[in-house]
């Protein structure tokens, strides 16, 4: 039980700044072992920077990232000897076949041997690529890459395994299988996975918990059920709804009813912003007075919502920090 | 208690086995020896080998055409290396002038197409110092450029011993080994160059660009530079000039052009070869007044030239020390 419940990754008041930007501001975060932690938010907010102080590839401002308690800036080696790191856009060299570069990341974690060549083997036929193994790295698609880079990964065969945005770019079967994966990575395996993206409907179906990530602070962070309770509680309930016939009569008597603050119309549906749960209310409502509902949905509950909400949320707290984006965007396209 | 006690075990034995996956190895050697079998296998090996051997050997067939001037000589063997007839240079000044693109082609991408490709982040997110991939590419570029350069050298020796049939003598030897010594740290002055730029320059194209043109200028236009100085500082327009400033002027001049590492390294390399040479600076008559004509011997040539050499490997660690610096304090962020 203790061992299930072990934190891996610990992030205390970690915070990165460029010059006068704050990439990463005072993050607190904790991920227990054998979790598939989901970290969304938009380009730029500071996911990669993040990732990169876990490695200890960039130094920290000021705070600590732990991982199975030491300190990333301090031992980056023996970090990174148990956390596979699945850069964004990964790249191999091209002039190399998948096994040559697979073997050459194998002795960069000093393997060798026998004992090389028989994981390279295990792990080229685990993500499906022993037709293309011989292959140049060149002639490969982008999901090919995709599943070399896990392969890759899998070499050290870590404990932790970060993924920095690895559904980009990927076709909806390629999608399928990756997802599969990293599900089987972290139930068979039990391996603790991060995964960091900005594309929401993938990394919901794989997720144990996410953390919204915007402008450089965690905004929320939970189980998709707990965030969607949160929204809840702090906001209105969001309720589609298209009825036959529509009339105007009806928005004047969907007004009267108890627990409607505001109705929107959308072309044939309405929009209605309720105190509470309203569904059962209307439909005995509706059902009364002969109306037939062709269409009733609930705001929230699935990610996209969610998040949506969030960004609301916290470009309304403060403009300054969207002004500070812009700027960012802007540095972003100059370097490219 | 019972429990804490057992996770504390665990947690024991899991740092036991972390320990134990951490190897005492810093990744230079599978570094270095990727490097190497990239160098090796790319085309760009295959044309710099060629380019050098054609080259080398057209100066061979000037050298033996001009060996007749030269039969006076005790040091016949040499010649064949320092020797230019039918307007073909000699090795060893071809060396000079086209040695620096053997170290621009190996490094001038070393960086930078790390960076361009992807490959550079999933690199350093190993568990190996971060150092072992410069110093791995560097060690790789120069183990490359030592055999392209001795076997050149020793290629045209061989072939040069066949056609003439002048044999070497031991100090002949030693002499050409280190002129070849002496093209090797040149050569990897320039590698450290490159991969100084390559480092700096997010585009391989443009460090290739700047490394160019670093080469063509300390090749060509430094000496042009190096007069213009000199003549302003030191005029020599009239006889009053030359009677006066002559001395400075050359001194100057000599030393600006020590600055540039093809200067240091083509008057380092015409001492060893020629053991007639027994100056480097001006020498006033005064000087010459009572010295006997003879050759140097091979220990008080390689003094001669010692603060050459050292100024060129110092030039080459400056170089490669930028480039590590660099690189280290390098965000390493693909975009």
């Amino acid at each position: 039980m203790a061992e299930e419940n072990r934190n891996v990754i610990e992030l205390s008041h970690l915070t990165k700044k460029y010059g006068a930007k704050t990439a990463v501001d005072d993050l607190n975060l904790t991920i227990r072992k054998g979790e598939v932690f989901g970290l969304l938010g938009p380009n730029g907010a500071g996911k990669t920077t993040t990732i990169l102080m876990l490695l200890g590839l960039t130094e920290p401002t000021g705070g600590s990232a732990q991982i199975e308690g030491m300190d990333c800036a301090h031992h980056p080696l023996e970090v990174k000897s148990m956390t596979g790191y699945l850069p964004d856009n990964v790249g191999f060299y091209a002039d190399m076949t998948g096994r040559q570069n697979l073997r050459f990341t194998g002795r960069l974690n000093g393997l060798s041997g026998k004992e090389l060549e028989e994981k390279i083997d295990r792990l080229i036929e685990q993500v499906g690529l022993t037709e293309a193994a011989d292959r140049r790295v060149g002639t490969y698609s982008k999901g090919m890459r995709q599943r070399l880079g896990i392969a890759d990964v899998l070499m050290k065969d870590p404990e932790i395994i970060i993924m920095d945005e690895p559904t980009l770019g990927i076709d909806p079967e390629g999608m399928r299988e990756l997802l599969d994966m990293i599900r089987r990575l972290s139930t068979e395996d039990g391996r603790t996975l991060l995964i960091s993206s900005h594309q929401l409907h993938q990394i919901q179906q794989v997720c144990d918990r996410v953390g919204i990530f915007v402008d450089g602070r965690l905004i929320a962070c939970g189980t998709l059920e707990e965030l969607e309770e949160h929204i809840r509680r702090d906001g209105a309930y969001l309720l589609e709804l298209s009825v036959q016939p529509c009339d105007d009569r009806l928005l004047g008597m969907l007004y009267q009813q108890e627990g409607v603050e505001d109705i929107k119309k959308e072309g044939n549906t309405f929009l209605i912003t309720a105190k509470n749960d309203i569904r059962a209310q209307i439909t005995r409502f509706l059902g009364e007075n002969g109306y037939t509902i062709l269409h009733l949905h609930q705001r929230g509950g699935d990610l996209d919502e969610i998040y949506r909400r969030y960004f609301e949320k916290a470009g309304q707290h403060d403009e300054r920090n969207d002004s500070g984006k812009k700027k960012k965007r802007i540095r972003n396209s100059e370097n490219r | 208690m019972k429990e804490m006690i057992l996770e504390k075990r665990k947690n024991g034995s899991e740092t036991v086995k972390t320990g134990r996956r951490i190897r005492k190895t810093t990744g230079l050697g599978a570094l270095y020896h990727k490097e190497l079998t990239d160098h090796l296998k790319s085309k760009r090996f295959l044309i710099l080998l060629i380019l050098i051997g054609s080259t080398g050997f057209a100066s061979l067939y000037g050298a033996i055409s001009a060996l007749p001037d030269a039969s006076g000589s005790n040091y016949l063997f040499l010649s064949l290396y320092t020797a230019s007839g039918n307007s073909i240079p000699s090795f060893m000044s071809f060396i000079a002038l086209l040695g620096p693109i053997i170290g621009l082609a190996l490094g001038f991408d070393a960086i930078n197409s790390e960076r361009a490709g992807g490959t550079l982040n999933r690199l350093v997110a190993q568990p190996i110092y971060r150092d072992s991939i410069i110093i791995g590419k560097f060690l790789a570029g120069t183990a490359v450029i030592a055999v392209i350069i001795y076997t050149m050298g020793i290629a045209v020796g061989a072939v040069g011993l066949l056609s003439t049939g002048i044999k070497p003598t031991g100090e002949e030897v030693w002499r050409i080994l280190i002129f070849l010594t002496f093209t090797v740290i040149y050569i990897a002055f320039w590698l450290a160059l490159s991969i100084l730029f390559s480092v700096f320059c997010r585009h391989a194209a443009t460090s290739a660009l700047a490394s160019i043109s670093l080469w063509i200028f300390f090749a060509i236009f430094m000496s042009l530079i190096a007069s213009i100085i000199a003549n302003a500082a030191y005029p020599m327009q009239d006889e009053y000039g030359i009677i006066f400033n002559s001395l400075h002027n050359y001194t100057l001049k000599l030393n600006l052009n020590r600055i540039s590492p093809y200067y240091l390294y083509s008057e380092a390399v015409s001492t060893i070869m020629d053991p007639m040479v027994r100056s480097v600076n001006i020498v006033t008559v005064d000087q010459l007044n009572g010295a006997v004509n003879g050759y140097l011997s091979l220990g008080q040539s390689v003094l001669l030239v010692w603060p050459d050499l050292t100024g060129l490997a110092a030039l080459m660690l400056i170089a490669f020390g930028c480039s590590y610096v660099g690189f280290m304090r390098q965000e390493i962020r693909s975009n």
